[in-house]
């Protein structure tokens, strides 16, 4: 089925929107991942540069290393994705019957991905969660040129003022006093 | 095919920090230099430029100005017996690539190192007996005194326009400054920045506590200065993004703000960027490198540039990988203990506390250096009987920045995401800090670099591989001065601390901990046991000079980049009032 994105495949857009609104759902604080844009800024990211795999050493030997040594699957952030989610599914449908996107409590099953309880076929369940969780904040905090964090609502929720940040003029007067500034994007102050 | 180029009286490999400053020095001479740059063309006013140079996303997180690790990166394995797995993504260190190299995304902390840094073996033994020196630890003095390279650091300085405030000015102990400092000639070039609430806490407990805080020297300029090569740096904006990117503002030194718009005006410079150096071409007989290879990166073609003076200034890594790549010296043998190219690798040993506080913060006006910090345990400024280490660590808190993908520490105990980790990070976001222990490493003999059998760069030649793990030594000094971090935190009386984080364990690649690696290329007054003599002249070769901290024979606590520009200077010294005259071996 066409999902209407760059890379993200119609399957990927649910669990993903699944996923991201269980790790960051929307309360007073904040709207949920996917209402800041979440899975654009995913979409968007796995189809660039990074995603296919700029800046990552891919030659082999692919070898199975200690934690210490950081990543070591010859996979671009594009394939990481695509293989973990189907994993992910698979571990989702045999344990609970149902897809991802369908669970009743995606805490518990995110839980189990987190502690390293659910083991997936082939695939690290930890390593998976953590880098889900990374690409999920990336797209809540990065300034929302990349698609993500729509409104600012990350920066709001923790007082962030983004750009263009110079503070020099105000440093001394607040130093220990709240900076209460509505925050601004590389795109408001670009205009 | 290789073309073969004019004869030019120098070449430098790398243009970063230590580049840079030899390329001035030696064009300002008369001398015809080339300056040869792995990386691309890299220019303020264009590639830091506003509105974009402070995307956390970029260059803070995918890493946009580092070495790329697809071209080149290193493999890293805990002992001997092991098979050296490759770095796939940097995160432990950040090395650089591109006009400036590390020197355009450094931090900006500028300090010298202290004149027990210098003369560390001797002073230890002078102190507690040769007993306490582990079997394994190859423990060497510098070649040069504190005071013999004091003029060579303040160079740097001034260079820099280093904010900051003496301790020691011409022997008079200022309260207030670095108490601990080795003698200085002058004060630093400007005042030391507007504090921050985290500084001024740590200030005040410290004080408390009786120790010395003193602000950063730092190169983040607190107020606009025309340094003297004539370059004007402008005044920091507390912007909070200074490690990792280039100054929107010029207001942190480095080779592109500080000397580069001077240098590459000069018309006895020449830069070639995307020029990747793999190979010195050695005459041993004759004792000399007759020319350098490298290839363009942007065509593949291969070139060949002959040179009088050849200077390595390519970082600690490619300083070790090309003298061995070129055949030069003896490699390094751990088991038998000889050799000497490769030897001495060193990093850092940080450990870290998180304070949580009733006060703001605001972590995002913050530059690289305006922290607040103690000596009283670093080198051997406190009293080492029994404690079975040496050395010491910089202990240091101020926010760096408040870049909100990275830096946002909940209280332990907390979850990492859901409804309770958003109120706990709206919570405190602006009540936090961290406090660190960033200590010294020593030398150990286990610890060296050579290169690694089975995994290639992008030209197909043989990665550097690196052989380290923390020590004995690296835990306890950890371990000791982390709890002296956490008594200056309690001093502050804080709402909150967050688990101590003490080096434990293996080396970990992820985690950064910091871009000061070192070794691999020693100075010494043995050409047996070192790879330079003291006027950073290679023993083999005696128109090859390397600079840089590969020279360091161990790391300070104190970060190297002080001594790498004063080393620079120094080196150009030598070269130009000395061996220019008469080439042939300095000592
Ligand atoms: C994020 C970060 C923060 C830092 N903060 C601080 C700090 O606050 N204080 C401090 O003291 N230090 C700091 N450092 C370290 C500091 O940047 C280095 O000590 C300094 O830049 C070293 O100078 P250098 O000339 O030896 O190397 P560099 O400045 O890195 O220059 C080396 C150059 O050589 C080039 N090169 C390498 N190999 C080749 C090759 N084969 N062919 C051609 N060119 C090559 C590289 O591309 C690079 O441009 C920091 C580093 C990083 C990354
Ligand atoms: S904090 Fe100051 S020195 Fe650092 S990047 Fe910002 S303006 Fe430049």
């Amino acid at each position: 089925m066409a999902s209407g994105r760059l890379t993200l495949t119609a399957d990927e857009v649910s669990f993903f929107t699944a996923a991201a609104d269980t790790l960051i759902p929307g309360d007073d604080l904040s709207p949920s991942a996917s209402a800041c844009g979440v899975i654009d800024f995913i979409d968007s990211e796995l189809a660039g540069a990074w995603g296919q795999g700029a800046r990552l050493y891919r030659n082999g030997p692919i070898l199975k290393g200690k934690p210490e040594h950081g990543y070591q699957l010859g996979l671009t952030p594009r394939e990481f994705f695509r293989t973990g989610i189907a994993a992910a599914e698979r571990w989702t449908q045999s344990t609970y019957g149902k897809n991802f996107a369908g669970l009743d409590d995606p805490d518990a099953a995110l839980s189990a991905m987190e502690t390293g309880k659910a083991s997936f076929d082939g695939f690290e369940a930890r390593e998976f969660f953590e880098a889900l969780l990374s690409i999920v904040m990336e797209g809540f905090f990065a300034d929302p040129i990349h698609g993500g964090n729509r409104d600012m609502a990350g920066w709001k929720m923790v007082g962030y003022p983004g750009q263009p940040a110079n503070y020099r003029d105000v440093i001394e007067q607040h130093r220990g006093k709240r900076y209460d500034v509505a925050p601004r994007s590389i795109t408001d102050i670009g205009k | 095919m290789v073309t073969r180029l004019k004869e030019v009286d120098a070449v430098v490999i790398g243009v970063g920090w230590s580049g840079s400053i030899l390329a001035r020095e030696l064009t300002k001479a008369g001398l015809k230099v080339v300056g040869l740059e792995r990386g691309a063309m890299r220019l303020p006013e264009t590639d830091f430029a506003l509105p974009h140079s402070r995307d956390e996303l970029s260059n803070g997180v995918r890493l946009g100005l580092v070495l790329d690790p697809s071209i080149e990166t290193y493999t890293m394995r805990h002992a001997t017996d092991e098979t050296a797995l490759p770095i796939r993504r940097f995160g432990a260190f950040l090395p650089g690539m591109g006009l400036g190299g590390a020197g355009t995304i450094w931090n900006g902390l500028t300090w010298r190192f202290t004149p027990f840094d210098h003369a560390a073996r001797t002073r230890t033994i002078e102190r507690y007996g040769a007993g306490v020196i582990p079997e394994d630890m190859p423990l060497s003095d510098w070649a040069m005194s504190y005071d013999e390279l004091e003029p060579f650091y303040e160079r740097f300085e001034k260079l820099c326009g280093v904010s900051g405030r003496a301790g020691n000015l011409r022997g008079r102990k200022i309260d207030g400054g670095n108490i601990f400092e080795g003698t200085r000639q002058s004060d630093y070039p400007n005042p030391p920045l507007v504090q921050s609430q985290a500084g001024h806490m740590f200030e005040t407990a410290a004080r408390k506590l009786g120790l010395h805080p003193y602000p950063t020297p730092s190169s983040n300029v607190s107020t606009a200065y025309t340094n003297p090569e004539g370059a004007t740096l402008g005044a920091c904006q507390y912007c909070g993004h200074c490690d990792r990117f280039g100054c929107a503002v010029n207001a942190k030194a480095s080779p592109n703000s500080a000397i580069l718009p001077v240098l590459l005006r000069d018309p006895n410079f020449e830069l070639r960027t995307d020029a990747y150096v793999t190979r010195l071409i050695y005459d041993k007989a004759g004792r000399k490198v007759t020319a350098v290879r490298y290839i363009d990166r942007k065509s593949g073609e291969e070139y060949e540039q002959p040179a009088g003076i050849v200077a390595l200034c390519s970082y600690t890594f490619s300083n070790t990988r090309l003298m061995l790549m070129s055949g030069i010296g003896t490699p390094y043998d751990p088991h038998s203990g000889t050799g000497s190219v490769g030897k001495n690798f060193c990093y850092q040993v940080t450990s870290q506390v998180q304070v949580f506080t009733k006060e703001e913060i605001n972590p995002f006006m913050a530059t690289g250096g305006h922290a607040m910090n103690v000596d009283d345990f670093n080198g051997d400024n406190f009293d080492h009987t029994g404690l079975g280490f040496i050395g010491g660590a910089l202990i240091f808190a101020g926010p760096t920045h408040g870049r909100p993908i990275v830096n946002r520490p909940v209280p332990p105990g907390t979850p990492r995401w859901g409804r309770a980790w958003k109120e706990a990070t709206a919570k405190w976001y602006n009540h936090s800090f961290s406090m660190h222990a960033s200590g010294g490493n020593f030398a150990n003999r286990g610890n060296y670099l050579d290169l690694d059998p089975t995994y290639r760069d992008e030209a197909g030649l043989p990665l550097l591989r690196m052989t380290f793990n923390f020590r004995e030594q690296d835990y306890k000094l950890s371990a000791y001065t982390l709890g002296k971090a956490i008594e200056i935190a309690k001093a502050m009386n804080p709402a909150l601390l967050g688990t101590p984080m003490p080096r434990k364990g293996n080396l970990n690649v992820v985690p950064y901990q910091s871009t000061h690696n070192t070794g691999g290329t020693i100075m010494g007054d043995d050409p047996h046991t070192s790879v330079v003599n003291r006027d950073l002249q290679s023993w083999e070769a005696d128109n090859l000079f390397i600079l840089g901290a590969s020279v360091f024979p161990q790391n300070p606590a104190h970060p190297p980049t002080g001594a790498v520009g004063a080393l620079s200077y120094w080196a150009a010294q030598a070269i130009l009032t000395r061996y220019v005259k008469s080439p042939g071996p300095l000592n």
